[in-house]
């Protein structure tokens, strides 16, 4: 592992999907006790449109606090996957929803894909949580925290009536990903 | 016994700047004889005003004065209750100062019930900057920016207070002396924002723009224009054309703004027991 | 014990920092990108028995806050672009009257409504000079939101100390951004309050300078009365226009920053010892160019970073001596050219100093500056 490590997770606004980086970033700043860099882009829309949240997680001070060679990207809608592929390194990563994203982006990265919305859907019983698959599935595809760590993370978050849910969730999405990658 | 001003006033800062015949020191009596009838202690008082001829009316009180910038009297004394709201705070100004410039803050601290006491004195111009038409120049009048006629209409200091939420609404004139400390003793004992409007004359700049020959023919116009509000329900519209009503015009019990942040206080503090 | 460790964004670790500063009145008003230090106040203050209020306008955020300061409360608001120039008129009333507290601006694209989501260092001319007249300015930039807690607490302690309003600079980018922070415990940092009057009250006057340039200040609704104005005053606080007084005045106000630069100047050095290139950098932006050093440092260039974290008064004289061991000295900031104006004046250019300025709403990357430092040299 080299010792800065970037993650992004693209989709549309509304998706959860900054919601998802900052519970990656508790793991590893929190929980982990690494140095963590967490931002996102904003738009004056709360809901549509796209949307873009990036983790950088060292073992150093962090510099320049944006991504720059993406070690892992998510991507939930075409548009994020066609726009973002291209800042993925040589021999990074791409996780994509595989109902919404039609066309895979071309590049020197390994690809991984499966219904991430439906998952959570018809699987875990709930569309809102379909940040948390996502959020487990990057957690199994990268293995730059543990997945302790993220569990952890994401009940410490999510209201109490809510936890059994969001752990279903996150660990379905971890099991989607790491059966895809045995 | 004569009222003994010089208990209220600080040594050596008379005279003040008010032209011969502005109205502005009857106010200040006024102010000073209500502040004593409530047993106001120095202390605890804070006077604040914006900038303008009646602006400089702290400065010659012995009070914990805030002469601020134009327009920002009822936010800087905003911030002077809220931050410790046992004191007692009151805000002095004119129509420029209060209504034009500073007219979003003043619709704000009556919308909040904040419990102040606003004496607002409008003399219908903005004198010291020599004579330019205020909001609450009358239409048609000249000033030195209104030479052919103000084509303005005006705002009426005490519908705008009332339709902003003010609990207390009164209007006097300065030819009625005794008036003024009975209105501005009941805005003090009264919880919640009272505004109090005094119809002042200028006869500096506005008189001397409008044919007014002397100042006691502006105070007499002041006298002749002003209908309790009493005598007002006995008048016929006809009657009451080119008048305007005196007296308390409005008094309401509704939540004060400190009161109310006080729950939010409890409110906050309950839910970080939890 | 371990310390209490949390991720926080900027402008989160700003609101934090007033709160352990002791700040207990926020006045505000709602603008992007500025809003989370109001939400955190709103939540915080009334559990510790503060006050929140949000105003009806930018001018009526920084009125309250002055008056509240008056009554003897740490006060503070927070604003960006567009506020910012609003707020200048009471800036300059509080620079007048000598009232302390703390502004952050949150800076954004300008001039204008610019780009409301969008980071800029556009700013750093407006905090020195914005308000009219001759005034002091007191400036800072911090860079990670550690620094932007520490350096909230420390613009409490200078507001207090030198009884004037202290402004601090953040951008979008570090406003919103999320790192892991050390919160620290009481003690930790210093914490230094105003000087309040030890004479009887009767002798109090405001604006007494013959113990020093920063009069103490009491409070209203304290045993001392006094009257404030924003026009020139004698030491009574009452208006004056006398000549030799309104002087006096203005030149001790300025005084209060000159006589004290060594305290309140802060700068952060990386690198610097034998660098020929020295990169000037602060905020944001100086992350982009300390990242620049190292990949420069492995190209075989001795690149070294000079990190402003108090921007005014500027540390001209710190600046003018690395600008005699550099060959170059080159000036990131998203902005066009504002604090390289200062550079050049403190270092009477006796080598090149060159600009790299980005109005886009982008940050600098450090390969931008990697580029510009070999083409200067």
């Amino acid at each position: 592992m080299s010792k800065r490590y970037e993650l992004r997770f693209s989709g549309a606004g509304g998706q959860g999907l900054i919601t998802a980086g900052i519970i990656m970033a508790e793991a590893a700043a929190i929980i982990e006790g690494r140095y963590t860099a967490q931002s996102q882009s904003y738009g004056p829309e709360a809901r549509g449109g796209a949307s873009k949240s990036e983790v950088i997680i060292s073992d150093e001070p962090i510099d320049y606090p944006k991504a720059t060679a993406v070690d892992a990207c998510l991507a939930l809608t075409q548009q994020a996957a066609d726009k973002y592929a291209a800042g993925v390194k040589p021999g990074g990563m791409l996780l994509l929803d595989s109902d919404f994203v039609k066309r895979d982006p071309e590049g020197d990265f390994r690809i991984v894909k499966f219904p991430i919305i439906r998952t959570a859907k018809d699987e875990v019983g709930r569309e809102i949580v379909a940040n948390v698959v996502a959020l487990g599935a990057m957690v199994a595809l990268t293995g730059i925290i543990s997945r302790e760590s993220g569990e952890q993370a994401v009940i410490a978050r999510v209201p109490e009536a809510f936890i059994e849910l969001n752990k279903k969730a996150y660990n379905t999405g971890f099991e989607k990903v790491k059966a895809l990658l045995a | 016994m004569a009222f003994d001003y010089e208990q209220y006033l600080r040594p050596g800062k008379l005279p003040h700047i008010w032209c011969p015949g502005c109205g502005h020191g009857i106010v200040m009596k006024g102010l000073l004889r209500a502040i004593d009838r409530c047993g106001l202690q120095k202390n605890n008082t804070a006077i604040v005003s914006g900038t303008g001829c009646a602006s400089r009316l702290p400065g010659y009180v012995d009070f914990n004065t805030l002469h601020t910038a134009h327009g920002r009297a009822a936010a800087f004394a905003t911030g002077i209750k809220m931050a410790k709201p046992e004191m007692d705070v009151l805000v002095v100004g004119g129509d420029g100062d209060g209504i034009a410039i500073g007219g979003n803050h003043f619709i704000h601290a009556c919308r909040r019930n904040i419990d102040m006491t606003y004496v607002l004195m409008n003399n219908y111009i903005y004198g010291m900057t020599g004579g330019q038409f205020s909001p609450c120049t009358p239409t048609g009048d000249r000033t030195s920016t209104t030479p052919y006629g103000n084509p303005d209409p005006i705002f009426d200091v005490a519908k705008l207070a009332i339709g902003a939420g003010a609990t207390f609404v009164a209007r006097t004139t300065a030819f009625h002396a005794t008036q003024i400390d009975k209105l501005i003793t009941a805005g003090l004992r009264h919880k919640g924002m009272a505004v109090i409007e005094v119809l002042d004359d200028c006869p500096t700049a506005f008189g001397r723009h409008n044919k007014f020959r002397s100042v006691v023919e502006m105070m007499k116009r002041l006298k002749d224009i002003a209908v309790p509000t009493q005598a007002a329900s006995q008048m016929s519209p006809d009657q009451l054309r080119g008048k305007i009503l005196t007296g308390i015009l409005h008094q309401e019990e509704k939540p004060e703004y400190c009161e109310q942040y006080q729950q939010v206080i409890a409110r906050a503090q309950a839910a970080a027991k939890f | 014990m371990a310390k209490k460790v949390a991720l926080l964004q900027g402008n989160e670790a700003c609101a934090h920092g007033a709160l352990y500063a002791g700040c207990r009145f926020f006045g505000g008003y709602p603008i992007t990108p500025s809003t989370e230090v109001a939400e955190v106040m709103a939540v915080e203050l009334p559990k510790i028995g503060g006050t929140f209020i949000q105003m009806e306008d930018e001018i009526g955020a920084m009125a309250s806050i002055l008056g509240a300061a008056l009554t003897g409360a740490k006060a503070f608001t927070a604003t960006s672009g567009p506020g910012m120039s609003l707020k200048q008129e009471l800036i300059g009333y509080a620079c007048m009257a000598e009232i302390p507290c703390v502004i952050v601006n949150v800076m954004r694209g300008g001039p204008s409504t610019g780009m409301p989501t969008g980071p800029s260092q556009s700013d750093v001319m407006q905090a020195r000079w914005g308000t009219h007249g001759d005034h002091p300015a007191i400036a800072l930039a911090p860079s990670s939101c550690q620094e932007i807690f520490s350096e909230t607490v420390r613009a409490f302690n200078l507001a207090e100390t030198y009884r004037m309003p202290v402004q601090i600079l953040l951008d979008e980018i570090n406003g919103h951004m999320r790192e892991r922070i050390e919160i620290p415990e009481p003690g930790d940092l210093e914490v230094l309050n105003r000087q309040l009057p030890t004479v009887a009250p009767e002798d109090y006057k405001p604006f007494d300078d013959t113990q020093g340039d920063v009069p103490p200040l009491a409070a209203f609704g304290s045993d001392y009365r006094y009257h404030v104005t924003g026009l020139n005053k004698a030491a009574d606080g009452f208006p004056t226009s006398k000549p030799e007084l309104v002087d006096a005045e203005k030149r001790r106000q300025l005084r209060k920053i000159e006589a004290n630069q060594a305290h309140i100047e802060k700068n952060e050095e990386y690198r610097v010892e034998d660098a020929e290139v020295i990169l000037v950098a602060y905020g944001t932006i100086s992350r982009s160019a300390r990242a620049a050093v190292d990949h420069l440092r492995n190209d075989g260039i001795k690149a070294g970073l000079f990190r402003p974290i108090t921007l005014w008064p500027f540390p001209e004289k710190r600046m003018a001596r690395l600008a005699e061991q550099a060959r170059a000295i080159v000036v990131p900031e998203m902005n066009l050219g504002q604090l390289i104006l200062e550079i050049e004046r403190a270092t009477r250019r006796v080598c090149p100093v060159e600009g790299i300025g980005r109005v886009d709403g982008e940050l600098i990357t450090p390969a931008e500056i990697v580029a510009k430092v070999k083409e200067v040299l």
